[in-house]
């Protein structure tokens, strides 16, 4: 074997690990900000962005993805989530971009999924080299279906944790809200009292003592 | 085969980025992985400065090194540690819940500073294992090795219901806190206002009878 197929070898090996990846990433989106992950991208490879605000302000966010031209192939403004497939139209780096730029005040926290290519079942092993045996294809078909599965968790995941943190943000501002209604209450029950009786108590020497 | 065999074994070691983002040296950037107990976590990164020369990137060396701080879900420390420009973390939940994977460099600027160009990718529970690797060190065929990736796959989901109903457990606990908090408070708040009410009619009056107003 000459150091060229070697090196060819190599290079597919290499190719096969680059081509299947997929990177699921959950990350805090400040105020004002505008967060952006590249990926370099080879054309024909089918691509696909998930991506869901899991807590904070309105839930929306701005997403956008800029193909190697730097033309916005995807836009969708002030949503909750989504999920966008394309084909690499050209070769080179794309960009996903989440912006908040519209929230003054409130952070988000954002989950994305990034996936490029196919996945391939055993990284790095390379190419069967022969038919795949009855046994195997079954395998890889049991493999498929769970990944299905984990795709369903993780998105029942994010949706039971948008509704928890949801929740325990309604309970706590249903705490402070109730604390400081009776606070108010209280004040200002007192106060008209104190207001009532000084109202009649100043004026007392000058007008009633007529009466 | 003996070349196969190498190939393999080069291509499990380098590891190949996928996705890449750019932050300020002194600013600091964090991911959150909501995650069962005992899962593992590999966090590959390599970190790039830029070259205002070549308008480019350029692998920093050995001047700018990556902070690593690892939290579980209930604020703890796990990990912390200065790596190279280049590193493989990797770690075994203990706890459930969120973890907070923080990453900034060592500078010792306090602003400004150049942009850094991170290369990342996070893998968690079986997607973490390299079963190139498995297979070379257990000298597994095949159909065993793929047998080995649906059992890690099932445990992996197994674990992930489990914790499911652990957070559906914390979630209903929240919501009836909720339900109880404000169907108390509301009770509360209407003696208050009843007492209240009674109070200041009393105080009126006998403050008015006091005057001789009535």
């Amino acid at each position: 074997m000459g150091l060229r197929t070697l090196e060819s070898i190599l290079l597919g090996l290499l190719f096969i690990t680059h081509l299947a990846f997929g990177v699921e990433l959950t990350f805090e989106l400040l105020d004002n900000a505008k967060d952006c992950f590249y990926e370099d991208i080879k054309i024909n490879t089918s691509v696909t962005v998930e991506y869901q605000v899991v807590t904070g302000g309105a839930y929306d966010v701005d997403v956008t993805i800029e193909n190697p031209r730097n033309e916005i192939i995807y836009r969708n403004t002030k949503s909750q989530f989504d999920s966008h497939t394309f084909i690499a139209d050209y070769s080179g780096v794309f960009a996903v971009c989440f912006s908040n730029e519209f929230s003054t005040f409130s952070h988000k926290l954002v989950y994305m999924d990034f996936q490029v290519g196919d996945e391939q079942p055993l990284q790095g092993l390379g190419e069967h080299v022969s038919v795949m045996t009855q046994m195997e294809s079954s395998a890889e078909l049991i493999h498929k279906s769970l990944n299905s599965i984990n795709d369903h968790q993780t998105h029942h995941r994010l949706r039971e944790t948008q509704g928890r943190k949801r929740a325990e943000d309604l309970n706590e501002r249903v705490f402070w809200w109730s604390l400081l209604e009776t606070i108010t209450i209280l004040v200002v029950t007192v106060g008209q009292v104190f207001v009532l009786k000084n109202f009649f108590s100043e004026k007392r020497p000058a007008q009633y003592s007529r009466l | 085969m003996n070349f196969l065999g190498l190939c393999v074994v080069l291509a499990s070691l380098s590891p190949s980025f996928a996705l890449y983002f750019h932050i300020g040296e002194t600013e600091r950037k964090c991911f959150i992985e909501e995650i069962p107990a005992d899962t593992t976590v590999v966090v590959n990164y390599k970190v790039e400065v830029y070259d205002p020369r070549s308008n480019g990137f350029m692998p920093s060396g050995s001047e700018i090194g990556m902070h690593v701080e690892v939290k579980d879900g209930d604020g703890k420390l796990i990990l912390s540690r200065v790596y190279s420009h280049e590193g493989r973390i990797s770690f075994t939940s203990q706890s459930p819940g969120e973890h907070v994977i923080c990453l900034y460099s060592n500078t010792t600027k306090w602003i400004g500073g150049t942009q850094l160009r991170v290369h990342l990718d996070i893998q968690v529970g079986e997607h973490a294992i390299d079963y190139a690797n498995v297979a070379q060190r257990e000298k597994l065929t095949e159909l065993q090795l793929r047998m080995r990736q649906l059992l890690d796959q099932v445990q992996q989901i197994a674990k992930e219901q489990n914790y499911q109903r652990f957070r559906e457990e914390k979630f209903r606990d929240t919501s009836e806190s909720t339900n109880r908090g404000v169907f108390w408070w509301s009770l509360s708040q209407l003696v208050i206002l009843v007492t209240m009410g009674i109070w200041q009619m009393r105080h009126l009056k006998s403050f008015f009878e006091a005057k001789k107003l009535v």
